[in-house]
């Protein structure tokens, strides 16, 4: 775009005395990370804005270090909280991509784990396996899913400490060779982010992920749908849509995660209706079409939602 | 004192631990995993080393070995370790590079010893001078 300022810069005078962000952005491929996480991921407004913000001062940052300005490797450690199903992997494994692009993790790749990857059974036993973990994630980004479950307060004798003591070692003097994201929901990780105050302090970005709206669940559930080959019917459409508002208000709701085990129902009672009337044979659109009736026997239509069930014990 | 010359780049002057993460890293690019291996004993005849943890064969990084080193090193910092790097390809299934990272501060080197055989026949054969100590002791 501005040729006149880099005419100056041929490859023999190292140190650059202008950098062109827009062009740094295109080239290092982090536009096109930024606009497939638009494309691909329903919503999530709030995420995106923060994932743009961090990758525009990720990209400054090194602009900085390529202009010889006093630059110190930035704290890239994150927490992700929100509720279960509102994209917290799918936006990590983004996030490993982006860092990578931009040069700050070497390999960019995702070793998600859970407590018991880290934590042993038996004295002695947590050590290696959390070790063992940290080594596989060397170069790339390591994502603890439902990280309170490190800290047990209840049992002193827990080994999730020691766990904890490796982690915040690692992420301290091993920054450069991996970023750490912690996940899991917001009021337990604000508890065991106050109990362990290491942690805390070690993690520069808390991203709070908000629940979908019912319209964004339903563009998910056709995207879903489209990537598997599969249709609804216009009915069967109005039927999903029911589903989903009545879904949310009954217990363990789990956004596009109950969304997506709706659907494996729903194909699996099309199987079963397909296959019990086996009388003439079955064309590509009988095997792509969700009609109503595999979706509107669920459970979810018999049991009440909350404001139902305190309707009823009203009366 | 004698310098053991075994494995890749041994005459080389010992590799800082930058050039180790080079070589660790190519050795990973190709798929091959790299062991940590360790002993008192560096007679050339002596191929089984000890192994420090297991064979690493799911480590994308360099990072991750070089921290098991640093590992190695505090435990058995005065003795011989070195880094195999094995290919379990079909067809292949074996060390494709080995060298050594460390080395006891002192190296005795070897005693060539004679025995006087039936007739005038000498056999030969070399001890290393350190393993007249017993194990864990030779280099301390």
């Amino acid at each position: 775009m501005n040729d006149e300022a880099e005419t100056g810069t041929g490859e023999a005078a190292p140190p650059a005395t202008a950098i062109d962000l827009h062009r740094e952005f295109e080239e290092s491929g982090v536009g096109d990370v930024l606009r497939e996480l638009d494309e691909t991921l329903v919503g999530l407004a709030p995420v995106k804005k923060r994932i743009r913000e961090t990758a525009a001062l990720l990209l400054v940052e090194r602009a900085r270090q390529q202009l010889g300005l006093a630059y110190e490797p930035p704290t890239l450690h994150m927490s992700f909280t929100g509720n279960p199903g509102t994209g917290k992997t799918t936006v990590a494994l983004r996030m490993a991509n982006l860092l990578h692009k931009l040069g700050y993790i070497r390999k960019g790749h995702l070793v998600s784990v859970t407590r018991d990857d880290l934590v042993g059974q038996y004295i002695g036993h947590t050590a290696p396996k959390t070790k063992e973990v940290l080594k596989k994630a060397m170069g790339g980004v390591l994502f603890i899913d439902e990280a309170y479950y490190l800290y047990r307060p209840e049992n002193e004798r827990d080994y999730g400490q020691e766990s904890i003591e490796i982690l915040l070692q690692v992420m301290e003097n091993q920054r450069e060779d991996l970023v750490v994201i912690l996940a899991g929901y917001a009021d337990k990780m604000d508890k065991f982010f106050s109990s362990n105050p290491g942690f805390r302090s070690r993690i520069a970005h808390h991203i709070d992920f908000p629940d979908y709206s019912n319209e964004e669940l339903l563009r998910i559930a056709e995207m879903m749908l489209k990537a598997q080959n599969y249709d609804l019917t216009p009915d069967a459409r109005e039927t999903l849509i029911r589903y989903i508002d009545r879904r949310r208000q009954q217990p363990h709701f789990a956004n596009a995660r109950s969304v997506r085990n709706a659907l494996d129902r729903a194909r699996l009672r099309q199987a079963n209706r397909l296959f019990e009337r086996m009388d003439r044979p079955v064309t590509a659109e009988d095997l792509s079409l969700i009609s109503p009736e595999d979706i509107n026997v669920s459970r979810v239509f018999s049991i009440p939602t909350d404001e139902e069930r305190s309707q009823q014990e009203a009366s | 004192m004698m310098r053991i010359t075994q494995g890749a780049f041994s005459f080389l002057p010992d590799l800082t631990d930058e050039q180790i993460t080079k070589q660790v890293q190519y050795c990973l690019d190709n798929g091959w995993a790299v062991n940590i291996e360790f002993t008192d004993d560096p007679h050339p005849r002596n191929t089984y080393w000890d192994m420090w943890g297991h064979p690493m064969f799911d480590i994308a990084d360099a990072a991750g070995v070089m921290m098991e080193l640093a590992d190695c090193r505090k435990v058995y910092g005065d003795r011989y370790i070195r880094l195999s790097a094995f290919d379990a390809t079909h067809g292949w299934e074996s060390v494709k590079l080995s060298f050594i990272v460390n080395r006891p501060k002192e190296e005795p080197g070897f005693r060539l010893e004679r025995q006087e055989d039936a007739g005038r026949m000498v056999r030969y054969t070399t001890k290393p001078y350190a393993a007249d100590k017993p194990e864990g002791g030779r280099y301390a």
